[in-house]
């Protein structure tokens, strides 16, 4: 395993199929009397958030505490980086505490790559969104919903509709997707599709209605109105006419096909309010998943002894 | 896992129990498990993975055939309770899966060597989360000794003494291909 989940493209096939499967059996865990696992007692996991989130800070506050971690919360509002702290310091600071794993949601891309190299912090770090970068945990509770509706992800279709500029998610979820063989067409008008896109292992396309006939996933993204300081389509109404995801639009699904939606939704722009309740859509069970697979992340890279040559585990007689 | 045959020469192995053994100690433990609690009601079988889960769905076809119904083996993996998930590094998790609710039910730990007591020790903390049996019983193919913990088996298949420079190679049909217990010698572990 690696020490640090920074981006998806780090995690190789088996990395990746040991997290989903490890997740997988973490999930039972929420159905028991008593949720909560010992395995990583006496650790200390750091939440540091630089950005706004509800999602994800809950989601690996409950992974940890599941695990029976100490957590820490860390929000950058009401702390000394306010007052101008820097990454360093701050980085420094945690390291004086102790911590075991540092979550880190960074407003820069590349903020927790330079938390994981500078060698101001020994314990491991978690990517949890930085910038329009990548937010690995996220493409892998994906991959894990789409795996437990549809199976193996070998050969699957998935879309991706929206901000793909800004996105953080379908980025993360590119990369991932197709090392677990997945297909993925991105859908983006011209002006939301990030420079060197051809670079990616993805299809691009600017019609959603071609894209849907034999999709067997659809993720919407979030158009990041706070990331926006220009114009990138004319109005929100006729952007939500040509890439919203409607009852008329998800008709043309196939049976099986699921739709999916990072959170959080903007109701009404790039998808709308039946869409997002109907059976077909799969958003809420994308939380549940979510805090299974952070959980299987942070113990497969806390548990376990910190021997960078790591070797297969030896089964006991 | 640890291959199972080798072409050391210096290794010295000896099958101490062959598959018409086994079998016959599987039929013995299910007979005494029967007999101490009056039957199968309220009786669970837990497979401890990977050999274990194995044994107690053969102890649960054995039962169901005496007993005349059908009775379901499920498995518990303890990797989340051992004591040594510091000293190696992480493991892949193996399936969980309760059949029915264990509260009040008698809850019949299989697995395939007791040695050091740490594995049962950590199932025993593990089904203390999952719910409250009215009893746990441990059954196990094969006892090793050298017991590091005040654990010890209602059911044997057989007392193995062994010294700690050997290791215990228990071999189950479904996992790898045929039945026996083998005694490793220094220099093959």
């Amino acid at each position: 395993m690696i020490r640090h989940l920074l981006s998806s493209a780090d995690l190789s096939k088996d990395d990746a199929v040991l997290i989903l499967d490890t997740a997988e059996e973490l999930l039972s865990v929420a159905s028991r009397p008593i949720k909560k696992l010992p395995t990583l007692r006496g650790r200390t996991v750091v939440n540091l958030f630089f950005e706004d989130s509800t999602r994800t800070r809950i989601s690996f506050e409950a992974a940890a505490k599941r695990l029976s971690a100490d957590v820490i919360n860390f929000s950058s509002k009401g702390s000394s980086v306010s007052k101008g702290e820097s990454l360093k310091d701050t980085a420094l600071t945690l390291q004086a505490m102790g911590a075991d794993a540092v979550v880190i949601r960074h407003g820069s891309s590349g903020a927790p790559h330079r938390l994981a190299h500078a060698s101001w912090i020994n314990g491991a770090i978690i990517n949890a969104g930085d910038g329009s970068h990548e937010h690995p945990t996220q493409a892998l509770l994906d991959a894990f919903t789409m795996r437990r509706h549809l199976g193996d992800l070998d050969g699957r279709r998935v879309t991706i509709v929206g901000d793909v500029l800004h996105s953080r998610v379908a980025r993360s979820n590119a990369l991932l997707l197709s090392i677990l063989g997945a297909d993925v067409t991105l859908v983006a008008p011209p002006t939301l599709l990030p420079v060197g896109v051809d670079s990616w292992p993805v299809q691009t396309s600017y019609e959603l209605d071609g894209a849907l006939d034999k999709a067997d996933v659809v993720m919407m993204l979030r158009v990041q109105g706070e990331r926006m300081n220009d114009a990138f389509f004319p109005s929100a109404r006729e952007y939500s006419r040509r890439y919203g995801l409607d009852t008329r639009r998800m008709r043309r699904l196939p049976e099986h096909a699921i739709v999916m939606h990072p959170g959080p939704m903007n109701r009404g722009m790039e998808i709308t309010a039946d869409v997002a309740d109907s059976a077909r859509s799969v958003i809420v069970e994308q939380v549940t998943n979510g805090v299974a697979v952070r959980m299987a992340v942070l113990y497969l890279l806390l548990s376990g002894s910190t021997d960078a040559e790591s070797t297969e585990a030896r089964e006991e007689a | 896992m640890s291959s199972h045959t080798s072409d050391s020469p210096r290794a010295t192995t000896r099958t101490v129990l062959d598959e018409g053994d086994i079998s016959r100690a599987l039929t013995r433990i299910t007979h005494e498990i029967l007999e101490r609690n009056r039957g199968s009601a309220g009786v669970l079988l837990l497979g401890i993975p990977t050999r274990g889960v194995h044994l107690a769905r053969r102890l649960a076809a054995r039962m169901s055939e005496v007993e005349g119904t059908t009775i379901t083996a499920g498995s518990l993996d303890v990797t989340m309770y051992r004591d040594d998930l510091r000293l190696r590094p992480a493991r892949a998790l193996e399936h969980t899966d309760i059949p029915v609710d264990i509260d009040d039910r008698v809850v019949v730990l299989v697995d395939d060597v007791l040695f050091s007591g740490r594995t049962i020790r950590a199932a025993l903390d593990a089904l203390g989360d999952i719910g409250r049996p009215r009893a746990v019983q441990l059954a196990v193919l094969v006892d090793r000794g050298h017991r590091a913990l005040p654990i010890r088996a209602d059911f044997v298949g057989k007392n193995l003494p062994t010294s700690l420079v050997e290791n215990v190679k228990v071999s189950v049909a479904e996992v790898d291909g045929a039945d026996d217990v083998r005694i490793v010698g220094e220099g093959d572990a």
